[in-house]
C-alpha cells in the first residue's frame, strides 16, 4: 500500500460544493436568464472528472489519505481516505449527481419552482456524502451523516407547503437521526475499545477488538445506523412517504446515494465486526427479509414511485445479505463467499444504474402525463417509445434478465444464496436452507413487479384521454440522464471484467483487506454464461416462468394484500408510538405536573427528606456524641417552652390575625434565645426585624386569603403531618449528628486573637462583617437593595400592566 | 445573690407563660394585644437581669430596642385594629 503525493488536498474537495452552495442564492437571484441548474452542474462533473483520476491509484491495490486536522486536542480531523470502496461510492454520488443535476434543469420549471432552496440543499447533500464516504475519522463520519439526514428532511419536505411532504420528511428525519444516533453510540464504544476513532487503525486492532466486552452493543448500535439510513426491516417505512420529495430527489438520494449509505457502512466495518456470528446473521437474515418485504409489498402499490421504493427497500436488503454472506469468507476458504462480497458491489453499482433511470422515467411521466397511478396509466408506449425503452431495460435489469447488467449480479446473488446452506459454522446448516428458499421467492417477487411497473404503465388499451394532460414524449435534455443510465445497464453487461477489475476488485479489497494482498488474488471472472450445469441458471429459469405466471394472475390475487389489516402495518405502529410519545408523555407529566405549590413542595420535602434520612443510616453517619454538648439552662428550657407553646399557636390557630402575632411570639423568643447565647448584635437586629416582618404582615393583611383551616381533607392533613414530621426528624438527625462529629477544629480563635491588633476593632461579629468577610456583606446589601426595587416595581407596574390587559380585551 | 436573680428570672418567664395563655385564649384581639405589650415589658425585665447574670453591657441596647419596638408594634395593632390598615394612603389619591 502507498500513498501518492497530490498537488492538492483533496480533503478540501469534500467542501466544493457547500462552498458553491453559499453562491448558488447569488446566482439564482442575479441571473433570472438561465436555470441554476446549469451552474450547479459544473461541480459534480468536475469532481467526477477528478475523482476518475484515482482509478489507476485503487486498481493496484493502492489508497491515498488527505487530512486537515479540526479538533487536535481530541483527535478529530477532517481525513479523505480513498481507497477502492470509496472511490466506488464517490464516483457513483457524483456521476449520478451530474446526471440528476441534468435531469433537474429540465425537470425543475425555472419560474415555478424555487431553485435556489433546490440547489443549496441538493449541494449540501452532497458534500454530507461525500463526507460520509471518504471519511476516515468515526467522528467526522458521524457528523457528515447527520448532514445527510438534514438534507434529506430538506429535500423532502422541499413542496412544504403540502402535508404529506412534511410528514415524510419529518418520519425519515426520526427514524435516520434515531439510528444515527444510535451509530454514534456504537462510534464511541469502538473508539473507546480501539482508544482511537481512525477506522483504519480500527480496523488494524480488529482481532483484539472482538475480545472486547462492548463489542457485540457496539456491533449492534452501528447495524442499527446503517439499517435505519438503508431503510432495512423493520425500519424500511420513511422510504415509502420520502417519495413526496421532487423525483429528481427520490432518483438520486433514495435510490442511488443516500440509502446506500448503510450499505457502505456494513461494508466498511466488515473488517471488524465481519468475525462474529451476530454480524453474519444479523446482516444476512434482516437483508433477506427486507429483500422478501419489499418485493412482496411492491405489486400492492400503484404509485409509480411507491412501487419503485419498495423495489429501492428490497434490492437494498439483497445487497445487505450479500454483504452479510460475504463476512463468511473470515471463517472458511470457500471462494463461494468472497464471491458474495463482488456481488454486493456488482449490485450496488447496477442497483444505482438501472434504478436512476426508472426514478427518472417515473418523473418524466408524471410531468408529461399529470399522474403516478398506474392505474389510470396504459398505453403510452406508442406516445413515449423513448421514455418505453429506457424503463423496460431498467426493469428489465431489476428483475435479473440478460442481456442487462441486472441478470449478472442476480445469478452471482442465487450462488451465493446456494452456498450459505452448505456453511457449517453458526448453524447455518440447519438453518440455511431457508435462505436459498427467501431468496428465490423474492426473486420472482422481483420479475412480477418489475413487469408489473413497465407493462402496466406502457402496454395495455390505455385511458389516453381521461389523463390530465395529453401525453407525449419528453424534451431530450430530460431523457438524456436515463438514456444516459440505460446504456450503462447494457455496457457493464457486456463489460463486467473490465468494471470488476477497476473498480469492483479494489472495492472487495477494502471490504475484506485481510484476506486478499492484490487485486489478482480476487480470482473471479464473471461470465454470463455458465453453462447448462449452473445452478442459477436454472433457478432463472424458474423464476421467469413463475414471475410471468404471477404477473398474468395479478387480478387473481392482488386481493390477498387486503388480507392484513391496516392496524397491524408497520406505518400504524410508526404512528401509534408517535401518538404515543406525544400524547402518553403530555398524559403523563399531566399526573404529577398539577400546576398546585403544594403538590410540588411535597415532592420536594418528601424526596429531601427521604433522601437524607437514607442517606444518613446507609452510609452509617448518625451518631450522637453526648460528650460534646454544653449543659442546659434553666432559662433555656423555660424560653424553649414559650417557643415552642407558640410554634404550636401559629400552627393550629384558627384565625390569621392570632397566628401572625404567635409568629411575632416566636421571633421574640428567638430573640430572647440569642441573649441566652449570648449575642446582642443578633438578638437587636432580630427584634427590629420581626417587628418590621409582623407589621409587613398586617399590611398584606388584606390581600392573605382567608386561613383555610376546615378546607383540608383528613388525607391532605395525613400527609401533611408525615411530610413535615420527616423534614423535621430529618433536620434533627442532621444537626445532632454533624454537631457530634467535628473533623477539624474551628477558626474563630484566630478570630479571637486579631480583632483588636489585626483590624483594630473590639466587635468581633461586626469586624468579621465588615472586614474579614466584607465581601458577604456587600452582597446582602445587593439583596436588600434588589428586593426593595422589585416591591416598588411590583407596585408601580401592576397598575400600569392592568391597564394594558383592559386595553387587549378592548 | 445569684440565686436572687435566678428565681426573679423564672418568675418574669413564668408571667411570660402567663401572658402567652392570655394570647391564646383571647377572648377578643385587644386581649391578645395587651398581653403581647406586657410580655414585651418581660421581655425587658428578662434581659435586664439576664444581663446581671452574666455580668456583661452588652445587652443594655437590646432593652432599649424591644422598649421602641413593642411601643411601635403596640401602636401599629391599635391602628390596624382601628382603622384595618397601618399606614393610610395620601388625602390626594
Amino acid at each position: 500500500m502507498y500513498g501518492r503525493r497530490i498537488f492538492l488536498e483533496f480533503v478540501l474537495l469534500i467542501f466544493l460544493p457547500l462552498v458553491f452552495a453559499i453562491l448558488i442564492p447569488f446566482a439564482y437571484k442575479y441571473v433570472k436568464g438561465i436555470h441554476t441548474g446549469w451552474f450547479v452542474l459544473l461541480v459534480p462533473l468536475l469532481l467526477f472528472g477528478y475523482y476518475l483520476s484515482f482509478i489507476p491509484l485503487t486498481m493496484d491495490g493502492g489508497h491515498a489519505i488527505s487530512e486537515i486536522k479540526w479538533i487536535p486536542s481530541l483527535g478529530i480531523t477532517f481525513t479523505s481516505y480513498i481507497d477502492g470502496l470509496s472511490l466506488l461510492f464517490t464516483l457513483l454520488i457524483t456521476g449520478i449527481g451530474s446526471l440528476v443535476v441534468l435531469y433537474s434543469i429540465f425537470y425543475m420549471d425555472k419560474h415555478k419552482e424555487d431553485l435556489g432552496s433546490f440547489y443549496v440543499y441538493l449541494l449540501l447533500f452532497m458534500t454530507a456524502m461525500l463526507g460520509v464516504v471518504q471519511s476516515d475519522n468515526t467522528m467526522t463520519l458521524y457528523l457528515f451523516w447527520e448532514l445527510t439526514s438534514i438534507s434529506s428532511f430538506l429535500l423532502i419536505g422541499y413542496w412544504y407547503t403540502r402535508d404529506r411532504s412534511r410528514f415524510g420528511a419529518l418520519k425519515s428525519m426520526m427514524i435516520t437521526v434515531f439510528g444515527g444516533l444510535m451509530m454514534l453510540g456504537g462510534f464511541i464504544l469502538l473508539s473507546m475499545m480501539g482508544d482511537s476513532f481512525s477506522i483504519r487503525e480500527l480496523i488494524a486492532q480488529a482481532p483484539e477488538l472482538v475480545n472486547q466486552p462492548y463489542f457485540t452493543l457496539a456491533l449492534v448500535l452501528i447495524l442499527l445506523g446503517a439499517f435505519t439510513k438503508s431503510a432495512q426491516f423493520p425500519f424500511y417505512i420513511w422510504l415509502p412517504d420520502a417519495m413526496e420529495a421532487p423525483t429528481p430527489v427520490s432518483a438520486y438520494l433514495h435510490s442511488a446515494t443516500m440509502v446506500k449509505a448503510g450499505i457502505y457502512l456494513v461494508a466498511r466495518f466488515t473488517p471488524i465486526f465481519g468475525t462474529s456470528s451476530t454480524w453474519i446473521w444479523l446482516v444476512t437474515g434482516i437483508g433477506l427479509l427486507t429483500l422478501f418485504w419489499g418485493s412482496f409489498f411492491a405489486v400492492k402499490q400503484t404509485d409509480l414511485k411507491a412501487i419503485l421504493a419498495f423495489s429501492t427497500v428490497s434490492q437494498l436488503g439483497l445487497i445487505m445479505s450479500l454483504l452479510g454472506a460475504g463476512a463468511i469468507s473470515y471463517h472458511t476458504t470457500d471462494a463461494m463467499f468472497a464471491f458474495a462480497t463482488y456481488a454486493a458491489i456488482f449490485h450496488l453499482i447496477n442497483h444505482a444504474t438501472f434504478k436512476g433511470g426508472l426514478f427518472m422515467i417515473a418523473g418524466i411521466i408524471d410531468h408529461e402525463t399529470g399522474t403516478r397511478d398506474i392505474r389510470k396509466l396504459g398505453g403510452l408506449m406508442s406516445l413515449m417509445p423513448l421514455s418505453f425503452t429506457v424503463a423496460l431495460i431498467g426493469s428489465l435489469s431489476m428483475a435479473g434478465l440478460p442481456p442487462f447488467n441486472g441478470f449478472l449480479s442476480k445469478e452471482m446473488f442465487l450462488d451465493s444464496m446456494v452456498a450459505l446452506q452448505h456453511f457449517e459454522l453458526f448453524q447455518f446448516d440447519t438453518w440455511g436452507i431457508l435462505f436459498p428458499i427467501i431468496a428465490w421467492i423474492a426473486s420472482v417477487f422481483t420479475f412480477t413487479y418489475s413487469l408489473y411497473f413497465v407493462l402496466k404503465t406502457f402496454l395495455g388499451k390505455g385511458k389516453v384521454d381521461l389523463l390530465p394532460k395529453r401525453p407525449h414524449e419528453a424534451p431530450i435534455g430530460m431523457l438524456l440522464s436515463p438514456l444516459v443510465l440505460a446504456s450503462l445497464v447494457l455496457v457493464i453487461f457486456f463489460i463486467p471484467n473490465l468494471v470488476g477489475k477497476w473498480i469492483i476488485k479494489p472495492a472487495v479489497m477494502a471490504v475484506q483487506p485481510t484476506l486478499y494482498a492484490s487485486p489478482s488474488d480476487i480470482k473471479i471472472h464473471v461470465s454470463a454464461w455458465h453453462g447448462f450445469d449452473s445452478v442459477a441458471l436454472w433457478l432463472t429459469v424458474a423464476i421467469v416462468i413463475t414471475g410471468t405466471l404471477l404477473y398474468l394472475t395479478i387480478p387473481k390475487w392482488q386481493p390477498l394484500y387486503r388480507l392484513q389489516p391496516a392496524k397491524l402495518s408497520l406505518n400504524e405502529a410508526y404512528d401509534a408510538l408517535m401518538r404515543l410519545g406525544e400524547k402518553g408523555m403530555n398524559r403523563l407529566s399531566r399526573v404529577y405536573m398539577t400546576g398546585r405549590l403544594r403538590t410540588y413542595l411535597l415532592y420536594m420535602f418528601a424526596f429531601l427528606s427521604v433522601t437524607v434520612i437514607a442517606v444518613l443510616f446507609m452510609k452509617d453517619a448518625f451518631m450522637i456524641d453526648m460528650n460534646s454538648f454544653a449543659a442546659i439552662s434553666l432559662y433555656g428550657v423555660l424560653n424553649a417552652v414559650i417557643l415552642l407553646l407558640s410554634v404550636g399557636f401559629v400552627v393550629f390557630s384558627r384565625s390569621r390575625l392570632a397566628a401572625i402575632i404567635a409568629l411575632g411570639g416566636v421571633g421574640y423568643s428567638v430573640a430572647l434565645f440569642f441573649v441566652i447565647f449570648k449575642a446582642p448584635d443578633l438578638a437587636l437586629t432580630q427584634l427590629v426585624i420581626e417587628t418590621v416582618s409582623v407589621a409587613l404582615f398586617l399590611l398584606a393583611f388584606k390581600h392573605l386569603p382567608a386561613l383555610n383551616t376546615h378546607g383540608e381533607t383528613t388525607k391532605n392533613k395525613v400527609v401533611n403531618l408525615i411530610i413535615s414530621l420527616s423534614v423535621g426528624v430529618m433536620v434533627t438527625l442532621v444537626a445532632l449528628s454533624s454537631h457530634s462529629q467535628k473533623l477539624i477544629p474551628s477558626i474563630s480563635q484566630y478570630y479571637k486573637d486579631t480583632v483588636a491588633t489585626e483590624a483594630g476593632g473590639g466587635n468581633i461579629v461586626n469586624v468579621i462583617l465588615v472586614d474579614y468577610r466584607g465581601f458577604d456583606t456587600l452582597f446582602e446589601i445587593a439583596v436588600l437593595a434588589i428586593a426593595g426595587i422589585a416591591v416598588l416595581g411590583m407596585i408601580r407596574l401592576r397598575v400600569s400592566s392592568r391597564k394594558e390587559t383592559t386595553d387587549e380585551n378592548k | 445573690m445569684n440565686i436572687f436573680y435566678s428565681v426573679c428570672l423564672v418568675l418574669v418567664i413564668l408571667s411570660m407563660l402567663g401572658l402567652l395563655y392570655r394570647v391564646w385564649k383571647g377572648p377578643s384581639i385587644p386581649d391578645r394585644l395587651i398581653a403581647l405589650d406586657a410580655i414585651g415589658v418581660m421581655l425587658i425585665s428578662a434581659i435586664a437581669l439576664l444581663s446581671i447574670l452574666f455580668d456583661t453591657p452588652f445587652f443594655i441596647d437590646v432593652i432599649l430596642l424591644i422598649a421602641i419596638m413593642s411601643f411601635i408594634g403596640t401602636v401599629s395593632f391599635s391602628k390596624f385594629i382601628e382603622r384595618g390598615e397601618i399606614i393610610e394612603r395620601g388625602s390626594d389619591r
